[in-house]
């Protein structure tokens, strides 16, 4: 198609110098604009108007015309025919130009639709082409490849046979060296065994010559000293040798080869007996073991009854070899090979039978087996659904009869038993904290007394105080006065003092009670100062403490206590003075409580 | 198991005379015969020279001392001490010295197997039997004592003579088809020569007594052949050990193998028990070598030891032999038969520590034993199957089917053990060391539990 157009114009062109005298000025262009048409057809119109403006003139129109219209008709549009609207004149006949015209936009439009589609064809072709010329190229390296490969492998061939050949060639050196070290070795052996020969012929000439010497010397040293001859140790005198001698020698001999071969024959004939035994057993056993089927299948097969006719036949020679057995002789043997040989033969075949069969029945449930399934396998399944049902019910039934015993039961029974187990655990520990309050409310109890006790002292020793200051009093009094020097004296020495001492030894005591129990009451020891408080007077209770003052206890925790003292000291600087000495009792309840009791100590000191 | 004092002894000359009466040891140049019994010395016999062999007759009556380097025999009698008799070979040397089956004829071999000299106690005659074979066993007399086979050279070729014991008359005399004659053994039967060829060449022929080859046996060929031969006692099988380590069963009907026992250096047979021997020194602390202890005896120093059932599979010791040196140390070399038959103890040179017991019922390996050390010498019990085995320590080893077990020889001075010898009652041992030597008891009583 390219080709043809690119033709075509310079065919027309051609044909234009034949038949027009058009210069060759104005051909020129026209072939430009041609060439230029091939790339672009919007810069063409323009250019080609440029152009054709040159190319008509006011002149040259009937030529113009003329040349239009011859290039019209070349070009197939012979029935439109520009003419010029007034011969000679300048002006054109509108409509045929116009239709000349469109008829070649119409052509041009045509040819550049054409052009375009040849040129994408264009385009996919060489694409195509450079595909191919890859391929090519591609196919060409993978031929090339292989050559190489061919060749390589060609090489090594090659090289292989040579190898070959080369090791054709060792094995057949070898081959000859192989050879060449055998006779060698045999040549080697042949010399040795002759000059082993040869020097053994020496020895022995040596030896003969050397016995001959040696009897030639008439050697005195050869001889035998016995005291007195021996008898035989047989007892039997010594025979001459003699012919009958020597016949009664190899008569011995033979007799001893004799006995041996009987032995061994006995062994053996033994050894027969015993194999013939087992044959027998053997024979016996097989017939055993054919009968009860020969008799099954009597006459099945023409095939089995004539077995059967055998083993009839062979039984009765069987029979006949038994009782032969003994004997031991040629056709007595014979026949007992015989007849193993062919019950063995038949057990063999009836084997074959058996197993052929056993592979036909196995087929046959094998092939049965692909038949069946269909409906026997539905109607076991369905028959197994309905037993799964059936368990399911059961087992259903099972659970609600289970569950209506267990509820029945639980009513009455059970929550009777489960509510008396826990009655019991309650009451149990009812009991329990019934047996700790008991226990407190005697602490409680045992503490009340002593603080009420110790109120009765401080009572007592108030009245005791009281008294002591009225006699004091009196005595101030009296002192004021003459004569009551003598009084007082006897008076303080009398009642106070003997009050006093009695004291000391009653506080010790319910002290170490205290501690003694404080360890082990800790927690309801504390809170005892608190409610104890109520009963007696704190001030009064310091004043009974305050008496306590003992020298031994005190001076045991003097350490501990004067750290105590201090944070007393702050507190309280009204008793310190005395505190040195009360602190002592102080410690010994704080070194065994918790150390809230301090705080507690301080507050009760505080209290007043 | 008890053990007597120790006695002394030279040469390992001492030998129980046949009908297990009577003890007979060589001391330099002095024979002593013992009462096996108590004791204690009957007679006492001097001798011209050192004793260098010494053998029982027969029928226990007769000893027989041979002084190969004076070329004398000296034959003395238990019943008559004062009888004497002395046998002078001459100029021409003495190589061996034994006694005829009847006990009334001493054979001597001469130097370079000139010949056989057959003295005659009875008669004062002598005969000679020329072109003697030198090889490694070429004369032996069946076991009734009827007849002597005797391996001749003559010519360079093979022959064997069969002689009647009674009168030295030659009864047969055939050569036999062999390169180089090594030995010949009657079957225990008497009626079938075991001939066999030099280790150059695996070859065994059988011949009757009336000279007929009944058969030949090769197992292989080029390769070093044939070590050692040995009859069954119930003449059914003929055992051969071989260079190749392989002993072969050779059957008595068809002459044919029966089997053949290989010798591996590991052992897979699961059915085979193998007995280890483990040394276990006794710890000797340093204040225990004072000058006392060492003075009280070497048992201090000896090494306790016991069997050890080994886990399979059992590598063994192998030593290689060199392949230069002649006669190289590989194969099997000894072989011995229980007195019933049942069992076949072998030794494999190449493992010098390992005894191996074959059942020859089952045709399998039955047990192993592995030494610490070589094994020296091994002998089965005559009357039962039991198996003592020495490795030249202070032990001594038994094995029987039940099991194995290692004694240690509760002498002073350190009785190694060389060789020993059953008591034809097999109810005691004779344990031979280097200068010494001592008896061994069994407890029957344990042995019947």
């Amino acid at each position: 198609m390219g080709e043809w157009w690119t033709t075509v114009p310079i065919g027309t062109s051609m044909g234009n110098y034949d038949i027009s005298s058009i210069s060759h000025v104005t051909m020129s262009p026209l072939r430009q604009n041609n060439l230029v048409s091939m790339y672009s057809s919007l810069p063409l119109s323009k250019s080609s108007y440029n152009v054709i403006s040159a190319f008509c003139t006011e002149d040259n129109i009937p030529q113009c015309i003329s040349y239009m219209n011859q290039e019209l008709a070349s070009l197939g549009l012979s029935s439109t025919c520009i003419e010029a609207s007034s011969p000679g004149g300048a002006g054109l006949s509108t409509v045929p130009a116009l239709n000349a015209m469109y008829e070649l936009l119409q052509i041009h439009r045509r040819n550049m639709g054409t052009l375009e589609e040849l040129e994408k064809e264009q385009l996919k072709k060489s694409s195509s082409m450079e595909h191919m010329q890859m391929n090519n190229s591609r196919l060409k390296d993978q031929l090339e490849l292989s050559i190489r490969e061919k060749s390589g492998l060609h090489e090594t061939e090659r090289q292989l046979q040579l190898k070959i050949k080369t090791l054709q060639s060792c094995l057949k050196t070898e081959k000859e060296e192989v050879q060449k070290l055998q006779s060698i070795i045999s040549s080697r052996a042949s010399q040795y065994s002759h000059d082993a020969k040869r020097k053994e012929r020496e020895t022995a000439k040596l030896k003969e010559r050397l016995g001959q010497l040696l009897v030639d010397r008439k050697d005195k040293k050869l001889a035998i000293d016995v005291l007195n001859c021996l008898g035989r140790s047989d007892g039997k005198r010594s025979h001459w040798k003699t012919a009958k001698a020597t016949a009664s020698h190899e008569g011995e001999m033979y007799k001893s080869l004799l006995s041996d071969y009987e032995a061994s024959q006995r062994a053996l004939m033994l050894e027969n007996a015993e194999l013939k035994k087992v044959l027998q057993q053997m024979k016996k056993e097989m017939m055993h073991i054919l009968s009860p089927r020969q008799l099954s299948t009597r006459g099945a097969t023409a095939d089995d009854s004539q077995d059967q006719a055998d083993s009839d036949g062979e039984e009765k020679a069987g029979n006949s070899s038994r009782e032969t057995l003994d004997q031991s002789c040629e056709h007595a043997r014979e026949q007992l090979t015989n007849s193993i040989r062919q019950q063995w033969r038949k057990l063999r075949n009836h084997m074959e039978k058996l197993d052929s069969q056993a592979s036909q029945v196995q087929n046959q449930l094998e092939s049965n087996k692909e038949v069946i399934p269909r409906e026997t396998h539905e109607d076991e399944m369905e028959r197994m659904r309905h037993e799964v049902q059936q368990c399911k019910e059961f087992i259903h039934a099972q659970q609600q009869l289970l569950q209506q015993q267990l509820n029945t039961s639980f009513d009455d029974e059970t929550a009777a038993l489960l509510n008396d187990c826990y009655t019991l655990e309650e009451k149990e520990r009812l009991k329990e904290e019934w047996r700790l309050f008991e226990e407190q409310k005697r602490n409680f109890e045992r503490e009340r007394k002593n603080f009420t006790e110790a109120a009765i002292r401080l009572g007592r020793e108030k009245k005791a105080f009281q008294e002591d200051r009225a006699s004091w009093l009196k005595n101030q009094f009296l002192n004021m006065t003459p004569f009551t020097d003598r009084r007082r004296c006897s008076s303080s020495d009398g009642q106070s003092a003997l009050s006093i001492r009695s004291e000391p030894e009653m506080r010790i005591s319910s002290t170490n009670a205290q501690l003694a129990k404080s360890s082990t009451y800790a927690t309801f020891s504390t809170p005892k100062p608190t409610q104890s408080a109520a009963v007696p007077s704190t001030t009064e209770l310091y004043r009974t403490l305050r008496l306590i003052p003992d020298g031994s206890s005190s001076r045991h925790s003097n350490r501990g206590c004067w750290q105590e003292s201090s944070t007393i000291e702050d507190a309280d600087t009204r008793f310190k003075s005395r505190s040195r000495v009360r602190c002592g009792d102080l410690s010994i309840f704080s070194l065994d409580k918790k150390p809230y009791t301090h705080r507690e100590c301080r507050a009760l000191i505080l209290w007043p | 198991m008890n053990f007597s004092e120790v006695f002394k002894q030279s040469n390992q000359l001492c030998k129980v005379s046949p009908d297990g009466k009577y003890l007979a040891t060589c001391v330099q140049y002095r024979l002593v015969v013992r009462d096996v019994s108590t004791l204690q010395i009957l007679q006492l016999y001097t001798c011209l020279d050192q004793i260098s062999h010494m053998d029982w007759a027969s029928d226990s009556l007769f000893i027989l001392c041979a002084m190969y380097k004076r070329g004398l025999v000296q034959v003395w009698s238990l019943e008559q001490p004062d009888w004497h008799c002395k046998i002078d070979e001459g100029s021409i040397g003495l190589l061996s010295s034994r006694w005829s089956p009847d006990g009334r004829h001493v054979l001597n071999t001469t130097e370079f197997h000139l010949r056989i000299t057959v003295w005659s106690l009875c008669t004062k005659a002598v005969s000679y039997i020329k072109y003697p074979k030198a090889c490694q066993k070429g004369i032996d007399f069946s076991r009734d004592g009827c007849y002597m086979a005797l391996a001749e050279r003559r010519d360079c070729k093979d022959y064997v003579s069969v002689f009647v014991c009674d009168d030295w008359h030659l009864l047969r005399h055939f050569e036999t088809e062999t390169q180089d004659l090594a030995g010949l053994e009657w079957s225990p039967n008497g009626c079938v020569l075991a001939v066999w060829d030099s280790c150059l060449e695996y070859k065994v022929l059988l011949y009757s007594l009336d000279g007929r080859l009944l058969s030949t046996y090769s197992a292989y060929e080029w390769s070093l052949g044939i070590k050692s031969v040995t009859w069954c006692p119930s003449s059914q099988f003929l055992a051969i050990g071989s260079y190749d380590e392989k002993v072969r069963i050779l059957n008595h009907i068809t002459w044919k193998k029966v089997t053949q026992f290989e010798h591996p250096a590991t052992i897979n047979n699961t059915k085979a028990v193998v007995y280890k021997e483990v040394e276990r020194r006794p710890a000797v602390g340093s204040d225990d070598l004072s000058l006392h202890n060492i003075t009280i005896g070497t048992t201090l120093f000896n090494t306790q030891s016991k069997y050890e059932i080994c886990p399979l599979p059992v590598q063994l010791p192998v030593v290689k032999p060199d392949p230069d040196r002649a006669n190289p140390k590989i194969g099997v070399s000894t072989l011995a038969f229980s007195s019933d038959s049942r069992y076949l103890a072998t030794k494999n040179d190449n493992m010098a520590s390992v005894v191996w017991v074959w059942d020859m019922q089952k045709m399998s390996l039955e047990a192993v034993l592995e030494q610490t050390s070589a094994v020296r010498c091994f002998q089965w019990d005559p009357q039962r199957p039991r198996l003592a085995l020495c490795t030249g320590n202070t032990k001594l080893y038994l094995w029987s089917p039940a099991g194995c077990v290692s004694v240690q020889v509760p002498t002073e001075g350190g009785f190694q053990v060389q060789s020993l010898n059953w008591h034809c009652s097999g109810d005691s041992l004779i344990l031979l060391g280097k200068e010494q030597l001592c008896l061994c008891y069994m407890d029957t009583d344990q042995e019947d539990k």
